[in-house]
């Protein structure tokens, strides 16, 4: 089923613009992602999207060829995992999945056939009859999801579906969620202010800020060729580096860097997997903090550029706090970005 | 939206309800300022019922003004205390103590006045005082003000900020005066807002403790109601809404607050 | 040990307070109800009696209900207003809550003002409609009572309620009386089993409102009342207390264990 949103925009009762007019489409079993800060409009789109709130006059979305702008939310046949899943708590795991067959009068037989599918799809056979109510986080969020799923809906709609986790299971059960959403084959639109997990479940990702879409692409698309300052930065974390721009070269507070013939105007963007400690390196700054992550280092550099520069650096020995050191950036990693909707960068 | 027919049926619900609850006080406050209330409106307004009011009875409510007051004071000096004690010690026997004192929500006032009356009855010194009286109400209003406090110390990490206090050098009573009471002042507060709104209408343990010569607002009430003219004992009904409603709406607006605080 | 110390003294003036005033007495009340001829005999006697057995039938009769009549017209209204917002919506709920604080004699006197000789309704058709000194009188006190307490119990839980459970019946195409049976019922369910005792119990040992009714309905805390005072019968008044305590006490305690908060009851 495709996903159609014309012009859909939502001004609150108090005056707020949760969403400025936003177009966009999701194609027959695409995975879409909304992805941006808390209050850029995602959550507020995904309810529109869902019914539960009404586009302002002349946005329209449509299901299909079904303009299903006007149909009140039990009429509109979608399935929506919620931030809190809001599981019922009043019923078991079956209860909770068969409630959408039921409330449609699936006969009884049918309801159990599809339930039994979709709790096997969802790994959940062994819970079936036990309350939600005892249930691990992981497994009422596959409760929730395969309750959003055993009516078979037209568009499935996942509210930060992770969010409720703690760190390390949200790490294990982005992989199997992106699994089970591909199992189902169903058109989704799933809401997240978390970039690997959009990156890592989503065909496309859509990024929004302060109610406006940004951008809208590939994962790859996004992290290589972001089209505004707030996108390279959301995305893959890239630094500006404040210097002087002239023909063919950047001048910095530590050096100079040679750009392409071919370099964008605007400002320069790079991200911090792309600064190389390099004793031929045209670049030089000073180290002033020095952390290790999983894996590598993390280096903050000042006097390179106005604001520190964050490097990662693999190698098993790294300087220390106070040490001038040279680094070398690559000319192709170098972004060139230009604000062209006047936001803050 | 279209209303549905359960919407409209709702409606009517509450507002049958809204008008079951409020006629009748409506009809009361009227009647206390008409002539004669059987002549009905036409007989004119005065305020010589409520004048009749106060030469009959202005001594019951100051009476059960200053009970308050002392109730308030007892149930303050009593209650913080203990429900400080018993949120130090959230234990199985706390919540057995507090389950005890929550007694009087429970058991009916009539069984608890009899009660008291059969232990201190003889004691007539005692027995014909106010202070009989207002052990009735500290009896009652008691579990009101332990628990709006307890609340309150339950919801906040009274352990770590106490031993913040003590590494700092405060002692025990410096930490309950610095620490403990400025926190639990929302609680304190819906706490003494409800003992004073109870203590003031409360009828069932005093009609039994009171004696002829201590009657408090509402036994004066009930005296009125049994007694006197129907126009009067409005008149006396409406000096009690006065006195009361206000209290009401203090006591839900510091309840609500408290409640906010705890979660 | 300054702390545990200090702890026990401040627990001190709550445990002499209620040794005196509350746990002696109690044992006294005992004491008293068995030191008539038929010591413990007495709560036999109590089943054995008539009058007694009746009153207790009718009491726990009307208490019941009170408590559906109040359970059904509060949580119509509370849950109306929990979930609708319009123009006069707040007066509404303060005309609900405000009886909160009247006492039971009030509201005998209110319950008077409408179905009494001079009420409202015999006003309105003369000589036919008094019913304020029957059990329909003492019915309708109760429930003026019951009905603002109950509405905030169910009104506090249904803010409690996550609303996206409602969301979530409704993206799973659940009508709105599907919604009400299947989400909002179940999930105030603990409320209204809390509020339908605390009405019930109330309801039990109210003493104010049929005493300012002056009825002839025997209601147990009026048999105890005329016992006491009028018959002199103290180890009967006292037995019929002890039973009436603990009758309310015991269901009181099995409502708070289904949910913490109740709301404050009043004289």
């Amino acid at each position: 089923m495709t996903l159609i949103i014309k012009n859909a925009s939502k001004t609150f009762a108090d005056g707020t613009h949760a969403l400025r007019p936003t177009s966009l489409t999701v194609g027959p079993g695409e995975i879409l992602s909304l992805l941006g800060p808390s209050g850029c409009g995602k959550t507020t789109l995904l309810r529109i999207i869902a019914g539960l709130e009404r586009p302002d006059p002349g946005g329209e979305i449509r299901f299909g060829n079904e303009d299903v702008t006007r149909l009140a939310v039990e009429r509109r046949n979608v399935g929506m995992v919620f931030q809190s899943y809001a599981l019922f708590p009043n019923m078991s795991v079956r209860g909770n999945v068969a409630y959408g067959l039921k409330v449609r009068k699936v006969s009884k037989a049918e309801q159990t056939r599809r339930v039994d599918e979709v709790l096997a799809l969802c790994h959940l056979t062994d819970y079936a009859n036990r309350p939600v109510t005892v249930l691990s986080g992981g497994q009422r969020q596959r409760v929730a999801l395969a309750r959003a799923v055993a009516p078979r809906p037209r568009i499935l709609l996942l509210d930060e579906p992770l969010s409720a986790l703690d760190a390390a299971l949200r790490d294990s059960l982005r992989d199997e969620l992106a699994a089970m959403l591909r199992q189902f084959q169903i058109t989704a639109v799933f809401v997240t202010h978390d970039q690997v997990e959009a990156m890592s479940i989503a065909d496309r990702v859509a990024v929004m800020s302060k109610g406006t879409l940004q951008q809208i692409g590939k994962p790859e698309e996004l992290y290589r060729n972001p089209a505004s300052p707030f996108v390279a930065r959301f995305v893959g974390n890239a630094m500006p580096m404040m210097g002087q721009r002239e023909p063919g070269r950047l001048i910095l507070k530590g050096g100079e860097l040679t750009l392409p013939n071919d370099a964008q105007p605007g400002q320069a963007f790079v991200r911090a997997e792309n600064i190389h400690l390099d004793p031929e390196g045209a670049l030089r700054g000073t180290i002033e903090t020095v952390s290790f992550s999983v894996g590598h280092y993390r280096l903050g550099i000042r006097d390179v550029t106005d604001d520190i520069l964050i490097a990662t650096h693999p190698g098993r020995q790294a300087p220390r706090p106070g040490d001038t050191v040279r680094l070398r950036i690559a000319a192709d990693d170098l972004l060139f970005l230009v604000d062209k909707n006047g936001q803050t960068t | 939206m279209r209303p549905s027919p359960s919407w409209l049926l709702q409606l009517a619900v509450t507002l049958l309800t809204a008008a079951f609850l409020i006629i009748p006080a409506l009809q009361s406050i009227l009647a206390g300022f008409t002539s004669n209330y059987f002549r009905g409106l036409s007989s004119g307004l005065t305020l010589k019922w409520l004048g009749e009011v106060w030469d009959l009875y202005a001594h019951s409510i100051f009476l059960s003004l200053w009970l308050a007051a002392a109730c308030l004071f007892f149930t303050l000096v009593i209650g913080v205390p203990a429900a400080y004690a018993l949120a130090r010690n959230p234990g199985r026997l706390s919540r057995v103590l507090e389950e005890f004192i929550s007694l009087p929500l429970a058991v009916p006032g009539l069984a608890l006045a009899l009660a008291l009356l059969q232990l201190y009855g003889s004691m007539s010194g005692f027995r014909t005082s106010w202070a009989f009286i207002l052990v009735g109400h500290v009896l009652y209003t008691l579990p009101f003000m332990v628990r709006a406090v307890l609340a309150v110390l339950l919801a906040m990490d009274l352990k770590t900020l106490e031993e913040g206090a003590a590494t700092l050098g405060a002692a025990p009573w410096t930490r309950f005066r610095t620490v403990v009471v400025p926190n639990a002042l929302p609680g304190i507060l819906a706490g003494a807002l409800t003992v004073v709104t109870l203590s003031i209408g409360e009828f069932n343990l005093t009609w039994m403790l009171h004696t002829p010569y201590l009657k408090t607002l509402p036994v004066g009430l009930a005296d009125s109601y049994a007694s006197m003219r129907l126009e009067i004992a409005s008149a006396y009904t409406l000096v009690f809404f006065v006195m009361i409603v206000p209290l009401l709406v203090a006591m839900q607006w510091a309840s609500d607050r408290a409640r906010r605080i705890t979660q | 040990m300054a702390h545990r110390i200090f702890v026990s003294v401040c627990l001190l003036p709550l445990a002499v307070f209620s040794l005196a005033f509350l746990a002696l007495p109690l044992v006294r009340l005992v004491g008293a109800s068995v030191e008539g001829p038929d010591g413990w005999g007495i709560y036999l006697q109590i089943l054995q009696t008539r009058r007694y057995l009746q009153t207790l039938l009718q009491t726990v009769l009307v208490s019941l209900a009170v408590s559906a009549a109040a359970l059904a017209i509060s949580t119509t209204a509370g849950l109306f207003l929990a979930r609708n917002h319009f123009p006069g919506r707040g007066a509404l709920l303060s005309i609900l809550t405000l009886p909160l604080a009247f006492p039971g004699v009030v509201i005998g006197f209110l319950i008077i003002l409408l179905g009494g000789r001079q009420g409202l309704f015999n006003q309105l058709l003369p000589g036919h409609v008094v019913f304020a000194y029957s059990l329909t009188g003492l019915f309708l006190g109760y429930l003026y009572f019951s009905i603002p307490r109950v509405l905030l119990t169910v009104m506090a839980a249904a803010e409690k309620l996550d609303p996206a459970l409602e969301e979530a019946a409704r993206t799973l195409g659940a009508s709105s009386v599907r919604i009400v049976t299947d989400v909002i019922l179940p999930g105030l369910a603990p409320s209204l089993i809390a509020a339908g005792a605390i009405a019930f119990a109330t309801a039990m040992g109210a003493f104010g409102t049929a005493f300012t009714l002056a009825t002839d309905i025997d209601v147990l805390p009026m048999v105890i009342y005329t016992e006491f005072t009028l018959s002199a019968n103290i180890a009967m008044a006292s037995a019929l207390s002890v039973v009436l305590g603990l009758a309310t006490w015991a269901l009181l305690l099995v409502a708070r264990s289904f949910t913490g908060t109740t709301v404050a009851a009043g004289g």
